[in-house]
């Protein structure tokens, strides 16, 4: 199957066939024209597709998938390339389907607060066109300038606010999917819930393995009176940690709470000059959003809470400008630490919030035995860490090193009782991981789930579930729940 | 001895209901044996795996044995001042979380928190094959693998056994006030349309009997300038009303009729059929108490963009669940044998093949 023949034989069907379902300008096979797509946000990985199909119909689609089925050709799906875990990664004998196309807004209904997209349609964008109704769309990634709904979706997409206002998940009502078959079928519908299993979850966060999303009906919520913003710095992370868990066991739920540790913040403020204290250990990040009244209330009752629980320094924003500038810090961390490295590997794991000063301190721990600096940015009201490991491509060794080290973050939020990935997804990136998250067993159940939807395996092959082989060769099965290489770890 | 924890034994009745080859009918507390279509099988008592298995109240998770009763957790919540966001009904006394999760079922604080399928987190259950597994975590953020839990909410049991879950809860609001307007169903529709164009902090509604009832949750300044901008009066004895209105306790949901239960875009006009009618969740949710051919309500609930269930006191327990088309039965069909392949698990309490 992989000798050199099959392949031009395998890859001229492909293109004869696609070239009489879709215009000669949107199937792309020279060489020069696919190196766009071999990779995504993930780019230490790199591999160039078979082909390139671009549709721009839900006809297309169809007919696509009903020819790679009969071909039996492999299909990744590709919306904006941002996913940070080579979910988009191509197969090397398959087809990338870019649904880059797919930009219309089909429907805004202000009155039932919905908006019908297509998957290509930007997530700032939702939220852009609904403005004028006093609308917006919550999820909020830090790529959402750039990153698709249909990304969002496949990935189940968070961002800073979604302690308050939810995951992809919860804001998603109805959605078009393409099954491998070229099947079209409608999950959801136009109330709150809709009879049967929840597909909707189950699609949501797929990682593009189940089926092709070209239609997504997102719900939307009206712009808050007011919101605003606390900045407080405090001289170890350990303070920061337990002010998180002092605000919530307050009974108050912010919109958004992120904390960034020294690296991270002296990065951002050279960068965007948020006007961070640069000789702060940690500084925390509490929004309230609202009514007027609510806010106002709420604002105080943080100050005194952030205070007693030990602040140097506890400022709130004087007004809109300021909320912002303190905001554009913390959205320019990735990149900010960008400019202090040549190259940055950024992690994705969540844990329970009380175990983060043990977690903080082993990283540590491991910068020191990598010899990694590591920057820490934390969406910390929902336990979702991203540690960005500081390296070099250009040295010998040093991204193997780093996504060793990596690896081991990973499997330390495991052994914390947390998760390998909080909202990037597992995509190629952490799929040796899976095999430490979960047991054989579950690893079956998924693939059981994924052989209902997709028997034959054509759609993103490789990906977000290892295979068992996969995992013994990794070596992990053995260490699998409480027998990682955490000994001094409080188990969970 | 953790005495409450029964997985080995739940474990060797699938494995021995697998051996034999006869089906299973899981069953908690028994409250919601009038839901669904006729449970068959051996009965499998949960009850006895029970307990609390982890609280943190400022991790705002809760974890617990799917035998616990939401009695047991509501008041362990309540201690700590919070509360499961989605409001279950218990329809009875013994009513545990395992058969929460399973029917999915939400109350009227749903429309504005989320369903019971929005705050689970994790849950451990025995798939058809008798193997023990767990899937999600108890973390707000978890993107690995596919979300197995959400798919248990609402499967009826059909697709394992639950063992445990794992639930986001919140603080409970600081101050609650309910206030009741005037309004026939096509008033009531549109004042919640208008709500929800603004941030009120309006955590549920209410039409029936010519009247709406909105209940105002948040800060005692918040609750105070939101009654102001929605008027009406204040109502007496409202925790009492909501609590009537989510138990199926107000007289008008509460008789011999087949009790309808539509889930449809808020904002469609109310249906021509005659009856009973009851409006939540900004009108998302209507109850029709009501002796209707079935075929007039499905049509009904399609025109509306949503689907009819009919939840109590049906004439034909066969037409429970609003049908699927050709596509999405057979994803059901293959997602069932994906977890039950010998199909042990309450067979046909969804649907006649599942």
């Amino acid at each position: 199957m992989d000798t050199p023949q099959t392949y031009t034989i395998e890859r001229s069907r492909l293109i004869e066939g696609l070239q009489a379902i879709l215009p000669a300008k949107s199937v792309l096979y020279e060489p020069e024209d696919l190196r766009p797509y071999e990779c995504d946000g993930l780019s230490a990985y790199r591999r160039l597709p078979m082909v390139v199909a671009m549709p721009d119909s839900v006809e297309q689609v169809q007919e696509t998938m009903r020819l790679c089925d009969q071909l039996a050709i492999p299909v990744v799906a590709r919306g904006a390339g941002t996913g940070l875990s080579g979910g988009a990664l191509p197969h090397e004998h398959g087809l990338l389907l870019s649904l880059a196309r797919f930009t219309e807004i089909v429907e805004i209904d202000p009155a039932r607060r919905t908006a019908r997209v297509q998957p290509g349609v930007r997530n700032l964008a939702i939220s852009q066109a609904v403005d004028k109704f006093g609308l917006y769309y919550a999820p909020d990634p830090s790529s959402q300038i750039a990153c698709t709904i249909g990304g969002n979706v496949a990935e189940n997409s968070g961002g800073v606010h979604c302690l308050k206002y939810g995951l992809t998940v919860h804001n998603i009502q109805q959605l078009k999917v393409v099954m491998v078959d070229g099947e079209c079928l409608t999950i959801g519908g136009a109330g709150l819930d809709a009879p049967g299993y929840d597909l909707l979850a189950l699609m949501t966060g797929s990682e593009g393995m189940l089926g092709i999303i070209v239609e997504v009906t997102v719900r939307l919520l009206p712009k808050p009176e007011r919101a605003q913003v606390i900045l407080a710095a405090f001289d170890n992370v350990v303070k920061a940690g337990t002010a998180v868990g002092d605000v919530i066991a307050a009974g108050i739920i912010p919109a958004g709470l992120e904390m960034m540790d020294t690296l991270a913040i002296r990065a951002a403020e050279d960068f965007v000059h948020a006007g961070y204290p640069t000789d702060a250990s940690a500084i925390l990040l509490c929004e309230l959003d609202g009514s007027n009244a609510e806010v106002s209330a709420q604002i105080m009752r943080v100050r005194d809470i952030l205070n007693s629980a030990g602040a140097t320094e506890v400022r709130t924003a004087r007004d809109e400008a300021e909320r912002l500038t303190f905001w554009k810090g913390r959205k320019a961390a990735f990149p900010a630490v960008g400019r202090i490295s040549p190259d940055y590997y950024c992690m994705d794991g969540t844990i329970p919030r009380r175990r983060l000063p043990e977690v903080l301190e082993a990283i540590s721990d491991l910068s020191r035995s990598y010899d990694l600096p590591v920057a820490n940015v934390f969406h910390a009201g929902d336990g979702n860490l991203h540690p960005l490991i500081l390296y070099d491509a250009n040295k010998p060794g040093e991204l193997e090193r780093t996504e060793e080290f990596g690896g081991k973050i990973l499997e330390l939020c495991v052994a914390v009782g947390g998760t390998i990935t909080g909202e990037h997804g597992v995509g190629m990136e952490k799929i040796n991981q899976m095999c430490v998250q979960f047991a054989s067993t579950e690893l079956n159940q998924f693939h059981a789930v994924k052989d209902a939807f997709d028997p034959a395996g054509l759609l993103n092959p490789g990906k977000a579930v290892p295979t068992l082989h996969r995992c013994a060769e990794f070596g992990a099965m053995h260490v699998h729940r409480g027998e990682l290489p955490f000994p001094d770890l409080e188990r969970f | 001895m953790d005495t409450g924890d029964n997985t080995e034994k739940l474990e060797s009745r699938v494995r021995s209901a697998l051996r034999i080859g006869y089906p299973l009918c899981i069953r908690g507390g028994n409250t919601k044996a009038f839901y669904g279509r006729i449970p068959v099988g051996e009965p499998v008592d949960v009850r006895g795996h029970t307990g609390i298995v982890d609280y943190e109240p400022t991790e705002l998770v809760i974890t617990a044995r799917s035998g616990t009763t939401l009695n047991e957790i509501e008041a362990a919540l309540a201690a700590e001042n919070q509360i499961l966001p989605f409001d279950p009904p218990h329809f009875g006394e013994g009513a545990t979380i395992g058969g929460t999760i399973a029917c999915n079922l939400s109350g009227p604080r749903r429309a504005q928190a989320g369903a019971a399928r929005d705050f689970i987190l994790g849950c451990g259950l025995i798939n058809g094959t008798g193997e023990v597994l767990r899937f999600g975590g108890q973390v707000m953020k978890n993107v690995a693998g596919y979300d197995v839990s959400r798919l248990m909410c609402g499967a009826l049991g059909t697709l394992g056994v639950l063992l445990e879950m794992s639930l986001k809860v919140l603080p409970k609001p600081e101050t609650e006030e309910t206030m009741r307007l005037e309004a026939t169903p096509v008033q009531a529709l549109d004042r919640m349309k208008a709500w929800g164009r603004r941030a009120l902090p309006v955590s549920a509604t209410c039409q029936v009997n010519n009247s709406l009832y909105a209940r105002l949750s948040g800060t005692g300044d918040a609750v105070a300038a939101a009654r102001k901008q929605i008027g009406g009066e204040s109502a007496d004895q409202a925790d009492a009303f909501w609590e009537a209105l989510r138990e199926h306790r107000l007289v008008e949901l509460s008789n011999a009729l087949p009790l309808w239960r539509l889930s449809v875009a808020p904002d469609s006009p109310p249906a021509d059929l005659e009856g009973n009618w009851v409006y939540e969740w900004n009108g998302a949710l209507r109850w029709l108490s009501a002796d209707v051919p079935i075929s007039q309500l499905r049509e009904a609930a399609a025109a509306a963009g949503g689907h009819a269930t009919l939840f109590r006191n049906s004439p034909d327990r066969d037409q429970v669940f609003h049908p699927l088309n050709g596509g999405l039965t057979k994803v059901h069909r293959r997602l069932k044998r994906a977890f039950d392949p010998a199909g042990i698990f309450n067979p046909g309490r969804m649907y006649p093949d599942l």
